[in-house]
This record gives C-alpha cells, structure tokens and sequence, in this order.
C-alpha cells in the first residue's frame, strides 16, 4: 500500500495527473470522515476533503518523500478544518469561562447530574449522539480524540499531524476523554 | 471525594497503551479494592468503544471524480505522453513521420551545397550553370543551390533546387522545367521523384 502511494506520488510529481485519482480513492473515505467528525455535516466534510486533496496535489513537490504521506494529507486536512472551525461563529467552548463566575467554565456547568434526557437518548442513533458529543468539545480536544479514536492514528501521528508535543497531544486527548466519559456513560 | 489524581493519570496511561507493567499492577490492584474508581474506569472503557464503534464514514461516490476535475489543468507535455501510451499505432506511426521528416529535412540540409548533374558540354562558373548558346545538352539536367543559364538547347527536364533560373530567348528545354525553392516545395519534389522511381520499378519489372 505504502508503495503504491509512493510510486503514485512520483508519477504525479512527474506530472501525470491521473494516477492522483488513486491516492484520492484511498484516503478519501478518512479525510472524508475526519471533516464529518470535526465540522458536523457532510456538505462541509466533503468541501473541506476537496480542499485538502486539490492542496496536497498542488503542494505536492514540497511533500518529503521520505516521511508518510497520510500523515502529510491528514496535517493539511485537519488545519483546514481547524481555520473552519475559527472562523464560523463560536457557540461556547467548554473551556471559556463562564461570565459572572469566577473560574467555572463550562465544564463544571456540563457535569455528572446532567446526562442527556432519556427521550432524546431513544430518539438518536447512537452513533448521532456521540457525533453531537464530539462536536460540543472545544476544537483542540475533538481534532485528538477524532484523529485518536475515528481515525484510529497513534499518538506520535497525531503529534506530527498537529505538529505539537507528544506531552500537549497525550493532555488534550486525557481532557477530550474526560469530557466525553461525562457525556456517554450512560448511553 | 475522588481517590487522588495519580490514579486517574495511571488509568490515562493505560487508556494511552502507555502503561509500564509496575504501574499497571498498581492500578489493578487499587481498582480491586476501590468501587469508585472502578467505576470510573469502566466509564472511560466504554465511552472509548462508543466513540470508536460510532460507523465509519463513507465518502460520496463521485468525491474522487469530482476531486481530479477541479485540479489544475496539467502540464500539455505529460498529457501528450500518456495519450500516446495510450494510442501505440498512431503513437508509432507519428514516430516513423517524424523521423521521415527529421531525414528528409537533413538532406535538405546536407544538401546546401553547390551541385550541378554531369554533362560534358555544362559550363560552371561560381554557382552558375550555363547551358552555353549553340550547345545541346541531352539528358536532365539538376542544379542545387546555384543558377542555371540556359542559353542553348537542354534534351530532357531541368529542375533547379534552392536557385533560380534564367531562359534566356534563344534558350530551349524538350522536357519540363521545376523550380524548387522551400522545405515544403523540397519535400513534395522528394515524394513524387520517389514515387515516380517507385513506377519506373514496376515498369522496369514488367518490361
């Protein structure tokens, strides 16, 4: 697989254009998923894939051939998604304090007595539910733990990915974990 | 409340595959004797196999298509190449034209040179080639890159590449007169003087 990526890579950089189509064909489905997860709808995931697909074709002399190629994708992918992310309106960050507190921030707001109304539980599929717990957390905690537990990448990936330490990764992915344990423990 | 922190942090660990096996002795061992620690625990193992076991998403169908028609237009050279490996027979005979081309213009090029047919009775002063007056001159006559003179009588066809040629009054040519001056004049010349020796073959062969 590996090299068949890398055999397709030099092809386009000589530029045959059309042995990119197979390097789409097979992340498609993951970058596809990672905007899913990240942004909450397809028309977005599939806009923000296109975006990150026509970059890393038009980028791609700058790829080093030497490193993983996912990696590469899944980086310009996921900053895509995150500049998406900043630029829509915030509605709240679990973060943010919450104003007239004194350093309560939403999490405390979120916690352990108030899962979500069993109605709504039946309602959603669960796969629905954990969508809309994943996109309620802050942007830094949901591009680990979707890059995590979606895309099933290893922590040192998702360091590369994210070009931040090890340390910072393993941080955010204990307090996206946290934050969602509150929410699903009693799907 | 909660039992300290570093329990959680071991429980992060291990969540992570990280765990040392001291470390996850000790974690075993506490979550034996402390229900709500374990419960805790348990929380986070199931959280995990909601989010990983949430359905893999699918791309639409025309994503890839969609993806290669809105790349930039390609180098023409490259897609030129490939339409070629795609289409060998025109592919090869396009080579076989171009080589045709290539000797065919090399000899039109080799052949810049001064060069008159051989008859006795032709006067060559510099690049120009008299048919002096009162002569005959039997056979064809072919000058390159020069003039021709005729004054006299010329018994066969005259052709001159690459010059020009002067009749004069008194001048006479039994057979025809052919100028030729361009690549393209050059090359149609070439063919026909091949296919006509190409006729005098079959003609010769069935003589």
């Amino acid at each position: 697989m590996e090299a068949l990526i890398k055999k397709r890579i030099k092809q386009v950089i000589k530029g045959d254009q059309d042995a990119f189509a197979d390097i789409v064909e097979i992340y498609s489905n993951s970058i596809f998923q990672l905007g899913y997860r990240m942004l909450g709808n397809r028309h977005e995931a599939e806009d923000i894939a296109q975006e990150a697909f026509i970059r890393a074709y038009v980028n791609i002399k700058s790829f080093n051939q030497d490193l993983k190629f996912s990696t590469w994708l899944f980086r310009i992918a996921t900053n895509l998604c995150i500049d998406r992310i900043r630029k829509k309106k915030p509605d709240y960050y679990l973060d943010a304090e919450v104003s007239g507190t004194d350093g309560l921030t939403m999490y405390s707001q979120l916690s352990s007595n108030s899962p979500l109304p069993e109605n709504e539980l039946e309602s959603l599929e669960l796969h629905e539910t954990v969508q809309k717990e994943i996109l309620k957390l802050p942007e830094k905690y949901r591009s680990v733990i979707v890059l995590k537990y979606m895309e099933e990448l290893s922590l040192n990936e998702i360091s590369e990915i994210l070009d931040m330490p090890l340390g910072t990764v393993k941080t955010r992915i204990h307090r996206g974990r946290e934050a969602l344990r509150q929410q699903l423990r009693y799907v | 409340m909660k039992c300290n922190d570093e329990i959680v942090d071991l429980m992060h660990e291990y969540l992570d595959e990280e765990i040392d096996p001291a470390n996850e002795m000790i974690l075993r061992e506490h979550l034996k004797g402390c229900k709500e620690c374990e419960t805790l625990f348990n929380e986070f193992r199931k959280t995990i196999a909601v989010v990983k076991g949430t359905s893999k998403m699918q791309a639409p169908p025309d994503f890839t298509a969609k993806v290669m028609a809105s790349l930039p237009k390609e180098k023409k050279k490259v897609g030129m190449q490939r339409w070629l490996r795609n289409h060998p027979l025109i592919a090869a005979a396009s080579l076989f034209l171009v080589l045709m081309m290539g000797s065919v213009l090399s000899t039109w090029n080799q052949e810049r040179e001064f060069s008159v047919s051989k008859q006795e009775n032709l006067v060559v002063q510099n690049n120009t080639v008299i048919v002096p007056e009162g002569e005959v001159v039997k056979g064809d006559v072919i000058v390159r890159n020069g003039e021709l003179k005729i004054e006299g009588e010329v018994q066969g066809d005259v052709t001159v590449i690459n010059g020009e040629k002067y009749l004069a009054s008194a001048g006479h040519v039994t057979g025809q007169i052919e100028e030729v001056n361009e690549v393209f004049d050059w090359i149609w010349y070439h063919m026909k003087k091949t296919a006509f020796d190409v006729i005098d073959i079959f003609n010769e062969s069935e003589e």
